[in-house]
């Protein structure tokens, strides 16, 4: 859990609304609604869902216990760029942990943590299903296979 | 529906083609212990999520046990309950829930009444061979509600009955694994939640976790207080179970008894919440009265149905959920409320003493009569009406713990004035009861005092739902609807909202079958008999009384006539009625 206390505006109202609608307002669909919404908040504060258990017309316990019982969603912001290191068994094997060593030295925070500009966060999860390339690491969308920790600045560099 | 024969512990039975292996085997006298499975029957509370593998069972040919709450019977299916596989799955299952488990019996407010300990004896546990990580967490008070969860064994009847019978939906499970508990959104307290403190949380929880916010310390201080003058009302609920805490059989009907304890406890003044709930039908029933005149006659912004305001989860229930609503609820306050007015005013000059240094407290069957008593509606120079509320277990502890002879105590009758009341008053603790009473009163005043009859049976029953038509004289059939749960509030309530509301009013009480099954009352630990039998000895309550409507109790003609004049005068209304937030808004802090 995570006290952030924000505001949300008018267009982010808006926003929630629109999302829900989509999903027709069934309560049924908070799962698709909620991964929506984290995708254009970038996270699940608390005021949003709110805003979504209100659209839905559900307790917002519900919405809650769904956001907190998966691991893919989260209650804290990331970063602009927020970064995923696998460290499921081949990426482990093949040095993941060194990469993560660089990751935290170049930008200054550990896992969970967003960097002070906003700018990167860093995640580490167990498999994203590409073991051929260990060790992966995935930004936004994009996928790094094969890294190394001399990598690691040469990519943060391309943001 | 077509009988299926199985055979459980080597007797053979017949059951109807659905029947769960444990109903089966509770038809024949074996009791499977269970741990989550609950069912109030015929009430509606039910919980049935097959989780805590407590009622494991074999069963011939199947590869697994089978949890016996959710298996149905097949035909010539051979089971065995007490198996050595059956009982150490079982064992095993407790010792893993112990390991999570404070076991800080000899301090904890469930001690005797849980069932996870009467569990532990039945199976003979005398150790916990797994040492394992602990939850802890914080223990959270409301005003009505301590919320332990570290004592939680993730049942879950506390959220089924939130969510399904309530429909409130304050509390359930979140997280995941491990740490995995029923909580409050964000772990709020269930003050900033949508909890309307109903309680029934604490009533169907097997184990510590839940538990009513206890009054007793506070009172017994009070109580040695010489400077002090403590005046108690009882709620009409409590007298019909208070025995079985007593090991009286249910439904007996203790109020001599009860008054007698009181008095022993040392109350200066023992009064009777029936007083205060035939004040409540004088202004309820008038106003009812005055809006279905205004409504006959045509009047379209008179809002009809009105609906009771007794029940103080319900009152919760609409200022957290329909606060748009909330002109349909009568303005009279709660008998509690509406005795604890008149006690610091009316009887506190009678005796020549400041409300300041009165205590006023309640008995109630009631744990949301906690949270009633702290609102700031109802206090006055910051002294409330009533100073606290105790439940039925509360005043049963503190009766065995002043060691009074309940079982021995001679009948005595309440005190005069506040102690006088009406067989109307007494059926307030059953669902329907308000209703029959408000129309008791209505029927006598519309046919000019000739009532052909007292008793309105077709008001009376135990579904959670009933209509009733009163017809009163030509033209004028009363449109009746009475409930029980917010669930079936919440019908209503939406009903009104599309305008497609065919009553004149509604009576709704949260708890069920009214606050004979409140949350302050025993534990009922699902047996439904025990309800019922308290519903019929509410009635019979009722007919051994000598005045059964509210407007002939002779004190309550008195008070009009010396303090209050007239029902809805203006006096009244500053003493007797109330309004209503909206609280909406705060707790959800959506625009």
């Amino acid at each position: 859990m995570c006290g952030n206390k924000i505001k949300l505006k008018e267009a982010d109202y808006n926003k929630i609304k629109e999302i829900c609608e989509k999903f027709g307002n069934n309560p049924g669909e908070l799962i698709n609604v909620l991964h929506q919404t984290q995708g254009h908040f970038g996270y699940l504060p608390i005021e949003v869902q709110e805003a979504v258990a209100a659209n839905l017309g559900i307790p917002v316990n519900r919405v809650y216990g769904v956001v907190s019982f998966y691991s893919f969603f989260t209650m804290k912001p990331k970063g602009k760029y927020a970064i995923s290191l696998c460290l499921g068994t081949a990426c482990y094997v093949k040095g993941a942990e060194k990469i993560l060593d660089a990751l935290k030295n170049e930008l200054k925070i550990e896992v969970g943590e967003v960097t002070a500009d906003g700018k990167f966060s860093i995640d580490v999860l167990r498999c994203v299903g590409a073991c051929g390339l260990a060790p992966v690491m995935t930004i936004g969308d994009k996928t790094y296979g094969h890294m190394t920790p001399e990598k690691v600045k040469q990519v943060l560099a391309e943001y | 529906m077509a009988n299926i024969k199985l055979t459980i512990d080597n007797k053979v039975v017949e059951v109807p083609q659905g029947t769960t292996i444990l109903k089966a085997a509770r038809q024949m006298g074996i009791e499977i212990p269970t741990l989550c499975n609950f069912e109030l029957e015929g009430l509606a509370l039910k919980n049935h999520p097959g989780g805590c593998r407590v009622c494991m069972v074999e069963v011939a040919g199947r590869r697994n046990l089978a949890p016996a709450c959710v298996t149905e019977c097949m035909p010539d299916m051979v089971v065995k309950t007490n198996s050595l596989r059956a009982i150490n799955a079982r064992r095993t299952v407790l010792e893993l829930m112990l390991s999570d488990h404070p076991n800080d019996c000899l301090q904890c407010a469930k001690s005797g009444k849980c069932e996870l300990q009467t569990l532990a004896a039945r199976m003979g546990i005398r150790e916990i061979p797994y040492k394992g990580e602990q939850s802890s967490y914080k223990i959270q008070v409301s005003p009505s509600i301590v919320r332990d969860m570290s004592k939680c064994i993730m049942c879950r009847r506390c959220e089924s009955v939130c969510y399904e019978y309530q429909s409130v939906g304050a509390i359930g499970a979140v997280d995941r694994g491990f740490p995995a508990v029923v909580s409050t959104a964000f772990d709020r307290n269930l003050l900033d939640t949508s909890c309307v403190f109903c309680g029934q949380c604490v009533a169907v929880c097997p184990v510590g976790a839940l538990t009513e916010n206890d009054h007793t310390g506070r009172l017994i201080k009070d109580l040695n207080n010489p400077d002090k003058v403590t005046v108690v009302q009882v709620a009409p609920a409590v007298r019909v179970a208070l025995g079985e805490e007593f090991g009286m059989e249910p439904g007996s009907i203790v109020t001599g008894k009860l008054a007698a304890a009181l008095k022993a406890l040392g109350f200066d003044y023992v009064f009777d919440t029936d007083w205060g709930a035939d004040a409540t039908i004088m202004e309820e029933g008038h106003e009812l009265l005055d809006r279905l005149t205004k409504y006959l006659a045509g009047d379209k912004n008179v809002k009809i149905p009105l609906m009771t305001s007794c029940c103080p989860a319900w009152v919760n229930f609409y200022e957290k959920h329909y606060p748009h609503l909330s002109g349909y609820p009568s303005s009279a306050k709660s008998p509690q409320q509406m005795f604890g007015a008149l006690a610091k005013t009316y009887f506190a000059d009678k005796i020549n003493t400041k409300r300041e240094d009165m205590i006023c407290v309640s008995v109630m069957p009631c744990i949301a009569k906690k949270y009633e008593v702290e609102r700031d509606e109802f206090k006055t120079n910051g002294n409330p009406d009533v100073d606290y509320s105790i439940s039925t277990r509360e005043l049963a502890r503190l009766i065995k713990l002043c060691n009074i002879d309940f079982d021995a105590l001679e009948p005595v009758d309440f005190d005069s004035p506040l102690g006088e009341s009406t067989g109307a008053a007494v059926i307030f603790g059953a669902t329907g009861g308000v209703m029959e009473a408000a129309v008791r009163t209505a029927y006598a005043v519309l046919t000019d005092g000739k009532l052909p009859k007292i008793d309105f049976q077709e008001i009376r029953g135990l579904e959670g739902i009933r209509e009733a038509t009163v017809h009163v004289k030509d033209g004028l059939d009363l449109r009746l609807a009475i409930v029980y749960g917010l669930a079936n509030a919440r019908k209503m309530l939406e009903m009104i909202d599309k305008g497609e509301c065919p009553y004149h009013a509604i009576e709704v009480m949260a708890c069920p079958g009214g606050c004979i099954d409140g949350a302050g009352q025993p534990y009922h630990h699902g047996d439904a008999s025990i309800v019922r039998a308290r519903w019929e000895a509410t009635y019979k309550a009722d007919r051994d009384m000598p005045i059964r409507m509210s407007h002939e109790n002779p004190s309550i003609q008195t008070t009009y006539k010396e303090f209050l004049g007239a029902p809805l005068s203006e006096k009244a209304h500053h003493l007797l009625h109330t309004h209503y937030f909206d609280k909406k808004t705060k707790i959800e802090s959506v625009k």
